[in-house]
């Protein structure tokens, strides 16, 4: 297997306190990985390191290495649009733009000047809302603020966004905790449709959805990674104690 | 206590908390209604001027214009009224000296030879011919006829005397004493006499300085304000800006006019009195506020509309001007809107450039030694004569309008562009 993001000994740290230590943790590619754990164990703290979104918190401050394609992320030489365009991200909250839903899925094709013109615009809108399986419900009505959707039909349009410049790589910072069970097994089943294309690191609350959509799982607690295996071997038969009791629902 | 007692006691508590809200709204209403009340009251004939249908004979001869058989109008322009004019003002009523001739005259406006003029300048067909014209009265016989002078008080202590008081008594009996449309309050400049004294010229001040407010605080204060919140790192140096924000939108006003006086009279030599110099003084004195407001606006984009900017690559700037400032722009908007009806209001700063001085052209570029709204009802209210009671509660009343305008102006921007998210 391909390992599309390799990381070694990454530690993060918010000011003075040390959110992540350590963390060795690949991400296959056109795989899903799920990463889970209780509250505040560092998962999406992790995340959010693989598209540095982690720069824009001023006291936060990353160590180790996190190769993409063997290219260190935090490498100076690295324009941190350029990784993004790479490296699209889903968010907890549906935050689509209080703009159109054409707008929402042409802007970033728009700032990267991905469309030839209007016509091909129109094709990348139209085949990334497609992907993101919210073609039908919204093709007539695409002028129309996409803050206006349901909360599932919101984060769908999110992903559409983020496929919209084509990235390799899709994060997902617990999709589904915001919407119903409904909206949750149509981003689940969007989810494993989407990974013949792209590479998915996900982030749950939820151990029945990693078991359920990821073929790795990470176990995180308290900053450290506990566990990383395959979700098969992960949930049925655990390497650690810990694990174990997590997943039986011991503690957290 | 018993449950019931207890049960009871809130109720009476709420109750009690209610009346002591609608209570406080009352008092400010009835304050608010007292103000509007005084000043309407008082202010409401300002827009009235009195006037008198007096006779004028355009005579050919007297206007110098004998030989000229069709004059046009710049020979009208240039021709002498001195004769007719005098004709006409001393016509009013029969005099036996030089004393009953001036107080004859006395009854018209200073401005009534100007009116005369005009007359024929605007009807050329009258030339040669006995017309009667509405002339401004003057602000002793406008204020008689509104019934501000009394009557009854001795002769030496009242501005008409006896021999005017039965000339005004004679001129209402032949029905020559009119009211009309004070076109000089809206469309003149500042003057001695208050019945052809204007707001126009403090009117078009206040509109140069507020547009030149509005050009030099707004860019200004929203790109300083873009600065400190989405760029700035967080450190003592951005600390102590911020402090210093704060404690410049409580400075006096007034200090704000020390600073114009020094600096743009003194060490750029600017123009004095003009609008340009009072513009700059009051965006100094807008710009916290607006900074304040337009941090506050941005501050409240939620965070996320950020990360989902940055998420597909957009960069720190595109993230900042594609999304957060439009979305903010309801909240800067009302917030310039604000600070600028401030600036309107504002009248200690102007004092201090100049723009105290008595002005009678009306502005018509920023250059111009100017006066403004707020201070035009300074000077007003300091003048002896009854008639600028009046203007100034009139022009009162026009600031306070002006004033309304701008903030509906500042709750519509804010309602129309909000966004829900």
């Amino acid at each position: 297997m391909n390992q599309k993001i390799t990381s070694k000994g990454v530690s993060v740290f918010y000011g003075d306190k040390q959110a992540l230590f350590d963390v060795d943790l690949n991400i296959a590619e056109k795989q899903v990985t799920a990463m889970i754990g209780p509250s505040g164990c560092g998962k999406s703290t992790f995340l959010r390191c693989l598209n540095r979104m982690n720069d824009v918190i001023d006291i936060c401050r990353v160590q180790g290495s996190i190769e993409m394609d063997g290219q260190n992320i935090y490498d100076k030489s690295v324009d941190v649009v350029q990784l993004r365009e790479k490296v699209g991200m889903v968010f907890q909250k549906p935050n689509p733009f209080p703009k159109s839903i054409y707008e929402n899925v042409s802007y970033g094709p728009n700032i990267h000047g991905i469309a030839k013109d209007k016509t091909h615009m129109d094709e990348i809108v139209e085949t990334s809302l497609k992907k993101a399986a919210i073609w039908e419900e919204v093709k007539d009505r695409l002028d129309q603020p996409g803050t206006g959707l349901s909360g599932g039909q919101q984060q769908r349009l999110c992903i559409a966004r983020a496929i919209s410049i084509n990235p390799d790589v899709i994060l997902m910072d617990e999709p589904c905790s915001a919407l119903d069970p409904i909206a949750t097994a149509k981003i689940e089943e969007l989810i494993d449709e989407l990974k013949a294309t792209y590479t998915i690191a996900i982030v749950t609350h939820s151990m029945s959805q990693a078991a359920r959509v990821s073929q790795y799982t990470g176990f995180f607690h308290l900053g450290k990674l506990i566990e990383f295996n395959t979700t098969d071997k992960l949930f049925k038969n655990p390497d650690n104690k810990m694990t174990q009791d997590y997943i039986t629902g011991r503690f957290g | 206590m018993t449950r019931e007692q207890r049960i009871k006691k809130r109720y009476q508590a709420e109750k009690r908390f209610r009346m002591l809200g609608i209570g406080s709204i009352a008092i400010a209403i009835f304050f608010v209604l007292l103000l509007l009340f005084k000043v309407f009251s008082t202010g409401s004939t300002a827009f009235i001027k009195t006037t008198i249908q007096t006779e004028v004979d355009f005579n050919k001869e007297l206007l110098e214009l004998g030989d000229v058989q069709n004059p046009t109008i710049d020979q009208i322009k240039s021709a002498e009224f001195f004769d007719v004019t005098y004709n006409a003002a001393t016509g009013l009523y029969p005099y036996s000296n030089a004393d009953e001739e001036r107080n004859v005259k006395q009854l018209l406006s200073g401005n009534y030879e100007v009116e005369i003029k005009n007359y024929l300048i605007n009807h050329p067909d009258v030339l040669g011919k006995k017309v009667t014209i509405e002339l401004t009265a003057s602000d002793d016989l406008d204020q008689l006829h509104k019934g501000n002078f009394p009557r009854d008080i001795p002769e030496d202590r009242r501005r008409l005397n006896n021999f005017q008081l039965n000339i005004y008594d004679n001129l209402v009996e032949q029905g020559k004493i009119g009211t009309a449309f004070s076109n000089y309050f809206f469309f003149h400049g500042d003057s001695r006499d208050p019945e052809i004294a204007g707001v126009a010229g403090a009117v078009i001040g206040s509109f140069f300085s507020i547009i030149i407010c509005l050009l030099i605080a707004f860019p200004i204060a929203l790109m300083a304000a873009v600065y400190l919140e989405e760029f700035a790192p967080k450190n003592t140096v951005t600390d102590i800006i911020e402090i210093n924000i704060n404690n410049l939108a409580a400075v006096p006003s007034i200090v704000f006019g020390l600073l114009g006086l020094g600096v743009l009279l003194g060490v750029f030599g600017l123009p004095r009195s003009t609008a340009l110099v009072g513009g700059i003084t009051l965006s100094l004195m807008t710009l916290p506020t607006i900074i304040i407001a337009c941090r506050a606006s941005l501050k409240a984009v939620p965070p996320s509309i950020r990360e989902g900017a940055l998420a597909v690559g957009a960069s720190k700037v595109q993230t900042v001007m594609h999304h957060v400032v439009p979305l903010a722009m309801p909240g800067t908007l009302s917030g310039t809107i604000i600070g600028l009806a401030q600036a309107l209001g504002e009248t200690a700063p102007l004092l201090l450039i100049g723009m105290v001085a008595f002005v009678v052209d009306v502005p018509s570029v920023p250059t111009d030694p100017s006066t403004s709204l707020p201070v035009q009802i300074y000077l007003w209210s300091e003048s002896a004569e009854r008639g600028f009671v009046e203007k100034t509660s009139a022009t009162i009343m026009l600031l306070i309008g002006f004033l309304i305008i701008m903030n509906s102006l500042a709750v519509w921007a804010r309602q129309k562009f909000e966004r829900k998210w």
